[in-house]
C-alpha cells in the first residue's frame, strides 16, 4: 500500500511540475513581465520563477494591482460552496437513480431514466442554466436569478463560505440570512451538477448490472437473500470502484463547467474571475487562476485515487 | 476489516446526505423573501456593469471605476448641474480667472467633512492641502505618493495636464491658485472630470505613517454623499450614507452595486426585483421595457458615432470622394436597425445639447444619385474597393459596428464601391488603426467633460492625427487654427462663433460622416425617485429615493424624463 501511496505522490509531483513548466511559457508570452528575474537566461529564470511561487508570490494583476494569489483565494470559497453541493447533488442523485433504473431494469421507470439521464448528459449547460433561470427565476419566481445573498443582508466575509459566515452572523438575522444564502446555491449548484450526475447514473446502472450478472450473485440469490440486501450490499459495493473512477474525472468536468455556471449566475467564484482576467488581458491573474486550478484538480484526483486504494484491495498490493 | 466499516459507513451516510439535501431545499423554497428587521427601503441595489480597478479615479479611465467613485464617495471642485453641462460650485464655492486666462483662484468651502473608516478619523475638514495632495500626487514624479499603485495617471498624462499645469499654489487655507502654461477655456470643465476628486492628505500622511500608502486607493476616504463600507471583487460594493455630508440631500441609508457584467443577467435581475437600477441596457431590453410600461431614465449623450475615412490613403485624399459616400449611406436605416430608435442622427461631430453646436448645419442629403454624379466628377465613376473596420466591442454609443458595417456595405455596393468588413481583438484593431493601415473605420467617442474642445481636438485636431484619437488622420489648418482660437479664448460667444465656422468647414471636408449620438439610459423600478443621469454618463445616486411600495400602480413624476 505504501508503495503505490508513493507512486501516486511522485505522478503528482511530476504532474505539478510540468504544469509549472508550461504556466512559466505561457508567461513568456506576455509582454508585460510578471514576475522580475534576476538572471536573463530562460531556464535559470524558470528556476526563480518556482522559488517565487513557492514563496507565494503569484504576481499582481496588471488590471487592479492586487495579488494573484490572495484573489485566488479570495475567489475560490465561493466555487467550492458551488462545486461542494454540486458535487454531492451528482453523486447523490446520480447513485440513487442509477440504483433505481439497475434494478428495474427494462421498465419504462428504467427507459424514462435513462432517456432523460442522455438529455441531461448532452445538454449545453450554459443554455441549460438560462432555461432554468427562465421557468424557475423569472416565471415561477421560486429562486433568486443570481448572486449569493439578498444584499439587506450585510454579511461581513470572515470565511468567504457563505453558508458559513451567515451562521456565524446568527445572531444578526437568525438562520433568515443562512436559509437564504442556500436558497441561491440551488439554482447554481442544479445546473452544474446536471451532466456529472447524467454520467454518474448512467455508469451506476451499467456497473450495477455487470456485477448483478456475476455468479457469487446468483449464489446469493439462491441462498435466499433479499434483493434489497443483494443490491445494497453485495452488488453495489463491487460496483462501486469504477463509479469511483468516473466520480473522479466529473471534477474536472464540474471545473470547466464552474466557469460557465458562474458566469450565468454572476456567482463571485474563480470561474468569473478568470473569465473577468481573459476579457482584459490580465495576464498575470490568468496564468496563476490556471496554475491554481489545476493544483485543484490534481490534488483533487490524487485525494479519490487514495480512496479508491483504500477501498479495493486488489490495488494495495504492488502488482 | 477496516474497509467494510469504511464502506458501510458510506452506504449508510449517502442516502442519508441525499435526505438532509432535499430537506435543506424544502426548507428553504417556501418563501423566497425573508423578513428583515429593517422594513422601510433605505436599501438601494444598482445592477453594475463590471468591477472598478480601483477605488481612485485618478489611476483609472473606465465608465466603471468613475461610477463607482467620483460621484459616490468623492466630489470635485466644481461639478455639473444635474442632468445639465453647467459647471456649478461644489467643494469650491466660488472663484476667479485672471483677465489673461492664466490663473484660476479657487475658494474653498470651510465646512466639508472627510469620512471617516476604522483606521482613519479626520481631524479636520477639508482644506487647501488636500486639493494640492490630489493634484500633485499625479503631477509632481518627486511626489512620495506618485509611485504608490503603479504610479500611472493615464486620464492626467493623455489630457497632457502636467505641460498645461505651472504650478499649484496654497494662497491660504481655504485657497488654491493652479497657474496654466497657456489659456484653457475648458480648464473648469476639467476641474470637474472624475480624475480631479479630491481626497484626504491627513489620512495619506497617517497611512504613510502606517506603512500602508496602498490603502488609500483600496479603502478610499473621500467627503462624497456616501462613505466606502465593504468591496468583495466580482460580486458587490457595499456603500453607507455619509451623514455629514456638506450638502442636504435626500440618500438611502445603504447603496449596494451588484456586479453583473452579462447584461441579459442584469436584466433578468431587475425584472425579478433584485436590483432597483439598471445600468447599460441593450436597445432589445428598452423595447421590453417600453412594451412592459417600466421606467426608462434617459437623456441625450454627450457622445458621437461616425465612420472616418483615412484621408491618408486614395482615394480618401480628395473630399469628393468623402462627400460621395457620406451621401450613400441611409443613417435612418441603421438609427432603426442598429440603434431600435435610441440614439437621434448626428449632423456634427458635436452633440445638439453642447451649447457650440450650429444649428444652422443641414444634415447630408441621402441621394445615391447625386453621390454617383459626384463621383463620377472626381474620376472614380467605375468604382472602387475599399475596407471598413469595425470595432469589435459594443458601446453605448454603438451597439453593433459590425452590422452597421453590413449596412454599410450594401449602401456602397449600389454606388459601385465594393467594400471589405475587416476587424480585430479590441487592442489589435485600436493599435492598428493608429497606425493608419485602415481605408475607413467605425468607431465612436464618449466625452469625458462637457466642453465641445473635448470633441474638437482629441478627435479632428492635426496634433491628435499624429498621435490621438484622430483616425481620419485629417489635418486642416483653417479648422486647427478655429478650434486652437476657440480652446483659448474665454468668452463663450466668442467661441461659440469659432465653433460655428470650424462646424462648416468640417461639413464641406466631410472627413467623417457622423452617424448617431446615442442616449444614455438606464432602468429604474416604480419606486425609485429623482435618479437623474449626466449627459457624461456617470452615475449618481444624490437625491435619488425609494418608496416602500413596490406596486406597479405607483407612478412618479420627479423629474424622470421618460
Amino acid at each position: 500500500m505504501f508503495a503505490s501511496l508513493l507512486k501516486q505522490l511522485g505522478t503528482l509531483l511530476i504532474s505539478l511540475l510540468g504544469l509549472t513548466v508550461l504556466t512559466y511559457i505561457l508567461s513568456l508570452q506576455s509582454n508585460i513581465p510578471i514576475h522580475d528575474y534576476k538572471s536573463s537566461n530562460v531556464f535559470l529564470q524558470y528556476f526563480e520563477y518556482l522559488q517565487f511561487l513557492l514563496q507565494g508570490d503569484w504576481g499582481i494583476s496588471s488590471i487592479h494591482k492586487r495579488s494573484v494569489l490572495k484573489d485566488f483565494l479570495q475567489h475560490f470559497p465561493a466555487s467550492i460552496e458551488l462545486i461542494a453541493l454540486a458535487l454531492t447533488l451528482a453523486v447523490t442523485t446520480g447513485l440513487g437513480l442509477g440504483i433505481l433504473s439497475a434494478s428495474r431494469r427494462g421498465g419504462w421507470l428504467d427507459n424514462t431514466l435513462m432517456t432523460s439521464s442522455l438529455i441531461g448528459y448532452s445538454m449545453p449547460i450554459f443554455w441549460w442554466g438560462m432555461l432554468l433561470v427562465l421557468l424557475f427565476s423569472l416565471t415561477l419566481g421560486w429562486t433568486p436569478v443570481a448572486g449569493r445573498l439578498d444584499f439587506q443582508y450585510n454579511i461581513e466575509p470572515y470565511t468567504r463560505f457563505m453558508l458559513i459566515d451567515t451562521l456565524l452572523h446568527h445572531n444578526k438575522y437568525g438562520f433568515n440570512a443562512f436559509l437564504n444564502a442556500l436558497h441561491h446555491l440551488i439554482l447554481p449548484a442544479v445546473t452544474l451538477s446536471t451532466i456529472p450526475m447524467a454520467i454518474i447514473a448512467r455508469m451506476t446502472r451499467s456497473s450495477l448490472l455487470a456485477v448483478l450478472k456475476s455468479e457469487y450473485i446468483r449464489t446469493a440469490r439462491s441462498k435466499g437473500i433479499s434483493k434489497r440486501r443483494i443490491i445494497w450490499i453485495h452488488g453495489l459495493r463491487n460496483a462501486l470502484q469504477p463509479i469511483l473512477t468516473i466520480s473522479g474525472v466529473q471534477v474536472s468536468i464540474i471545473m470547466s463547467g464552474v466557469i460557465v455556471t458562474e458566469y450565468i449566475f454572476a456567482w463571485p467564484g474563480i470561474g468569473k474571475w478568470l473569465l473577468e482576467a481573459v476579457s482584459r488581458r490580465d495576464f498575470a491573474s490568468i496564468q496563476g487562476g490556471v496554475l491554481a486550478l489545476s493544483i485543484v484538480v490534481i490534488a483533487f484526483n490524487l485525494a479519490l485515487d487514495f480512496l479508491s486504494i483504500y477501498l479495493n484491495p486488489r490495488l494495495r498490493r504492488p502488482s | 476489516m477496516i474497509n467494510d466499516s469504511v464502506y458501510n459507513c458510506i452506504i449508510r451516510t449517502v442516502p442519508s446526505l441525499a435526505a438532509v439535501a432535499l430537506l435543506l431545499c424544502t426548507a428553504c423554497t417556501p418563501d423566497a423573501s425573508p423578513e428583515s428587521s429593517e422594513k422601510s427601503r433605505q436599501l438601494l441595489v444598482y445592477c453594475s456593469e463590471g468591477s472598478p480597478d480601483s477605488f481612485n479615479p485618478q489611476l483609472v479611465t473606465s465608465g466603471t471605476s468613475y461610477d463607482a467613485t467620483a460621484n459616490i464617495i468623492y466630489n470635485q471642485l466644481v461639478t455639473y448641474k444635474p442632468g445639465t453641462t453647467e459647471i456649478i460650485p461644489s467643494l469650491a464655492k466660488s472663484w476667479s480667472i485672471s483677465d489673461d486666462g492664466l490663473r484660476y483662484t479657487l475658494n474653498l468651502r470651510q465646512d466639508v467633512p472627510f469620512h471617516s473608516n476604522q483606521l482613519f478619523t479626520p481631524s479636520r475638514p477639508l482644506n487647501a492641502d488636500d486639493v494640492l495632495f490630489s493634484f500633485n500626487r499625479q503631477r509632481l514624479s518627486n511626489h512620495p505618493y506618485h509611485g504608490i499603485s503603479g504610479g500611472r495617471y493615464p486620464y492626467f498624462t493623455a489630457q497632457s495636464l502636467d505641460q498645461l499645469i505651472k504650478d499649484i499654489r496654497k494662497k491660504g487655507k481655504y485657497q488654491v491658485e493652479f497657474i496654466l502654461t497657456r489659456p484653457e477655456s475648458p480648464f473648469l470643465s476639467i476641474l470637474a472630470t472624475p480624475f480631479a476628486s479630491i481626497l484626504s492628505a491627513e489620512y495619506a500622511a497617517q497611512l504613510n505613517k502606517m506603512k500602508h500608502p496602498e490603502w488609500i486607493d483600496s479603502k478610499p476616504i473621500g467627503t462624497g454623499p456616501f462613505r466606502f463600507d465593504r468591496y468583495e471583487p466580482d460580486a458587490y460594493i457595499r456603500y453607507e450614507r455619509f451623514d455629514n455630508y456638506f450638502v442636504q440631500s435626500q440618500r438611502v441609508k445603504n447603496l449596494v452595486f451588484a456586479i453583473t457584467p452579462d447584461a441579459a443577467m442584469r436584466f433578468a435581475r431587475f425584472s425579478a426585483g433584485e436590483c432597483d437600477v439598471m445600468s447599460y441596457p441593450l436597445p432589445v431590453h428598452l423595447r421590453v421595457a417600453q412594451k412592459n410600461d417600466l421606467d426608462i431614465v434617459q437623456t441625450p449623450g454627450l457622445n458621437v458615432a461616425y465612420w472616418a475615412f483615412n484621408t491618408e490613403k486614395p482615394p480618401f485624399h480628395d473630399a469628393k470622394v468623402r462627400q460621395a459616400l457620406t451621401m450613400a449611406i441611409d443613417r435612418e436605416a441603421i438609427l432603426q436597425t442598429v440603434y431600435d430608435r435610441q440614439a437621434s442622427l448626428a449632423t456634427n461631430p458635436i452633440p445638439p445639447s453642447s451649447w457650440a453646436y450650429n444649428k444652422n448645419i443641414n444634415k447630408v442629403t441621402f441621394s445615391k444619385r447625386q453621390a454617383l454624379e459626384l463621383l463620377k466628377e472626381a474620376g472614380y465613376g467605375n468604382g472602387f474597393t475599399i475596407d471598413i473596420w469595425a470595432m469589435p466591442i459594443q458601446r453605448a454609443y454603438n451597439p453593433n459596428a459590425r452590422k452597421m458595417a453590413e449596412m454599410i456595405q450594401q449602401d456602397l455596393a449600389d454606388i459601385n464601391v465594393e467594400a471589405r468588413i475587416i476587424t480585430y481583438e479590441w487592442g489589435t484593431f485600436l493599435s492598428r488603426v493608429a497606425q493608419g493601415l485602415h481605408h475607413s473605420v467605425l468607431l465612436g467617442w464618449n466625452a469625458d467633460n462637457a466642453d465641445p474642445n473635448n470633441f474638437f481636438s482629441p478627435l479632428l485636431s492635426c496634433t491628435s492625427a499624429i498621435s490621438g484619437n484622430n483616425y481620419s488622420k485629417w489635418c486642416n489648418r483653417e479648422f486647427d487654427e478655429l478650434i486652437l482660437k476657440a480652446r483659448t479664448s474665454s468668452e463663450q460667444t466668442v467661441r461659440k462663433r469659432y465653433y460655428d465656422e470650424a462646424q462648416e468647414v468640417f461639413k464641406q471636408q466631410a472627413p467623417w460622416l457622423t452617424i448617431a449620438h446615442a442616449n444614455n439610459s438606464v432602468l429604474v423600478q416604480h419606486n425609485v425617485h429623482g435618479l437623474i443621469i449626466s449627459p457624461i454618463g456617470n452615475i449618481s445616486f444624490e437625491g435619488v429615493t425609494i418608496s416602500e411600495s413596490t406596486s406597479s400602480e405607483l407612478t412618479d413624476t420627479e423629474g424622470e424624463a421618460k
